[in-house]
């Protein structure tokens, strides 16, 4: 047990809520912007009491929004629906296609095998915009603009680099000798792969699989141009808000804090795996 | 005459490209017989290594053949070469404990519950694990996750059985009392054993033969006796043998009756013409230039020696270390008792031919070893 002195716990106590008070401030004061009508939002000075409505997040469940100007539609549910399907696909398919390749990557050095994964990790630092324009005329020559299947693809972009190159340093960290063990027991490389590498590296995949999904989540540009509005995520819905006769905040921290909700569960469910898989030295022979 | 249980025949190991990449491995052949224990020796990068992978199926051969038990298995994946190893570095699968690791390869075999408690139990005792079979390999010490590995390997029935430094990690009284054991282990069951080592004492009591490689070639293949009576080479000959075989440049003379080898420094041996047969007066002749070798052993102190002056002297509790600048070099002598020689000292060094070792200087090959002399 280390031995501090009272003033100092007290001192560090005080530091580390200076810290997460700095942090967590935004996150606070959307949360109760979102129980708030536009009105007391946008009342001066902010008031710090006010009435509690829940009329912001009635409006985003049924998708009616009712203002001084009338009434409005509201598709957020849909995008939220939108955000989850496209987010949990593309990472489902990226597990499918980076895990084996990051296999591949870690274990057998064929003649290109660093070029390769290269070029896939470029795919990350290339601008989007960049690609964008071309990637809509190609998409909407192919009928893939405005599909999901379009969109899963182009959400690989996102995803599949990432994946790739986090477990690939999973997998490099087992020590081959615990396969070779394996296999000289009786199994074949592919049972090996099942039963020893990828447990091995479980934690590493959780993680790598939940910093992709954050990623895919938050993704912005690529749906903004390629996806219309049955298609979009939240990301992109929420433009919806700025309307003709004003901005709709209360509904905006409201669905900020609708947005936030799945990707903070999973944080706090999978932290425990974050944690063990982004600290080093996870997996030893 | 036992058939081979593992054979080798002109076995190449290139990394990289053949024939332009790293060379490690050079046309290897050699054979083992059914029941045999094998020690690979050699220091470190020698290739004993990448020939024990090579075996196992881990690396590709790139030229050459394996065959185990009479079946060629150079092209065979792992899985179906019939063979168990230890590995270096214990290889043990982290989510099962040392029991299950050790019963693993016997569960995919498909025995009995009874059977692989029955085997476990055994080689548990063997290794003096039985008190960790139920940890975790996270949780115990490297010595012990050796004999777990090492456990791992020898319960099963497998027609050859590869310990890679199998126990380099044990403490030195444990090291000896599992030797024993493991040697006794393997011959009752008449396992075929190969084992890479850089620790000659581990191959001298294990091994039948010993395997001495170097720079990926094949130095000699024998008894351990005759590795250290008759070394094959210079370089067999002074890697065998603690503390090392003393070596000095000669030239050799034949003349009235005697042979004088001449060392550097003026440093000069004589010995008789009848020491010598004949025909190995004959190669002297021809050669001139030899390398002459001396195991520390074999030196003595005579009154009527070549002078030397002591420059070390180490008691080592139940021997003797001695250097001496001799020859423009050192020569070191060990002897049993404590002796009371101060440095700076001049003692006289001698040689006996019987136990000479003469080297050609251009090739490197064995003349003659001191017993075969007369």
């Amino acid at each position: 047990m280390e031995h501090t002195s009272l003033i100092e716990r007290i001192l560090r106590g005080i530091a580390l809520a200076l810290v997460v008070v700095f942090f967590m401030f935004p996150l606070l004061w959307i949360f109760l912007m979102s129980f708030q009508t536009n009105e007391t939002i946008l009342s001066i000075p902010p008031q710090l009491f006010f009435t509690p409505t829940l009329q912001n997040y009635t409006a985003l469940i049924t998708g009616k929004l009712t203002s001084a100007a009338g009434t409005l539609d509201i598709a957020f549910m849909r995008n939220l629906w939108n955000s989850v399907f496209l987010s949990v696909t593309s990472v489902a398919v990226s597990l499918l296609l980076g895990v084996p390749a990051a296999y591949a990557f870690a274990r057998h050095k064929f003649r290109g095998s660093e070029d390769i994964a290269f070029t896939l990790l470029s795919f990350r630092f290339a601008p989007p915009l960049l690609v964008l324009l071309p990637l809509t005329l190609y998409f909407q020559q192919l009928g893939l603009a405005n599909t999901y299947f379009g969109l899963v693809w182009v959400y690989q972009l996102i995803c599949l680099p990432l994946i790739l190159w986090i477990v690939r340093g999973y997998f490099e960290d087992i020590s081959a000798d615990v396969e070779y063990a394996y296999r000289i027991a009786g199994h074949s490389w592919f049972a090996t792969f099942r039963k020893i590498a990828l447990p091995l590296a479980g934690p590493g995949i959780a993680a790598a699989g939940l910093l992709a999904f954050i990623f895919a989540w938050n993704n912005f540009v690529f749906a903004l141009v390629l996806a219309s509005a049955d298609k979009q995520p939240v990301t992109v819905g929420a433009l919806a808000f700025v309307t003709a006769s004003g901005i709709q905040y209360g509904q905006i921290a409201a669905a900020i804090v609708l947005s936030i909700a799945p990707t903070l569960a999973l944080a706090l469910y999978a932290q425990r795996y974050l944690v063990e898989g982004l600290s080093l030295g996870a997996v030893k022979g | 005459m036992k058939a081979a249980q593992l054979a080798l025949s002109g076995v190449d190991k290139f990394y990289g490209p053949v024939d332009r990449g790293v060379h490690a491995v050079k046309s290897l052949t050699m054979q083992l017989d059914e029941g045999e224990i094998v020690a690979l020796l050699g220091s470190s990068g020698c290739g004993k290594t990448s020939t024990l992978r090579m075996i196992a199926g881990f690396e590709a051969v790139s030229r050459g053949t394996i065959s185990v038990a009479g079946k060629p298995v150079h092209e065979l994946p792992p899985v179906r070469r019939n063979v168990a190893m230890a590995f270096e570095g214990y290889s043990l699968y982290p989510p099962l404990t040392v029991r299950e690791n050790i019963a693993f390869a016997l569960k995919a075999a498909r025995l009995s519950q009874a059977e692989v408690d029955a085997k476990v139990n055994e080689i548990a005792k063997l290794l003096e694990i039985e008190d960790i079979l139920q940890r975790y390999p996270s949780s115990i010490s490297g010595g012990q996750q050796q004999r777990a590995s090492l456990g791992r390997a020898l319960v099963r029935s497998a027609s050859l059985h590869l310990l890679d430094e199998p126990m380099g990690q044990l403490e030195p009284q444990l090291r000896a009392v599992l030797r024993g054991r493991i040697k006794h282990f393997i011959k009752e069951r008449g396992l075929t054993a190969i084992l890479v080592t850089h620790d000659q004492t581990e191959a001298n009591a294990l091994a039948d033969r010993i395997a001495v490689m170097e720079g990926g070639v094949l130095q000699q293949f024998d008894t351990p006796t005759v590795i250290k009576e008759k070394p094959a080479n210079l370089f067999t000959g002074t890697f065998v043998g603690e503390p090392p075989m003393n070596v000095f440049a000669a030239d050799a003379t034949l003349e009235g009756g005697r042979v004088r080898l001449d060392l550097p420094q003026g440093v000069s041996l004589t010995y008789p013409e009848s020491e010598f047969a004949p025909q190995v007066r004959d190669r002297l002749r021809a050669l001139r230039q030899v390398v002459i070798g001396v195991r520390p052993y074999a030196v003595r102190r005579t009154t009527d020696g070549v002078a030397a002056s002591v420059a070390t002297n180490q008691w080592l509790g139940d021997q003797t270390h001695i250097a001496a600048d001799f020859a423009g070099g050192t020569i070191v002598l060990v002897e049993h008792d404590r002796a009371r020689v101060g440095i700076g000292d001049t003692i006289g060094i001698g040689i006996q031919p019987r136990h000479l070792h003469i080297f050609d200087a251009a090739t490197g090959e064995a003349v003659v070893h001191g017993m075969e002399l007369a």
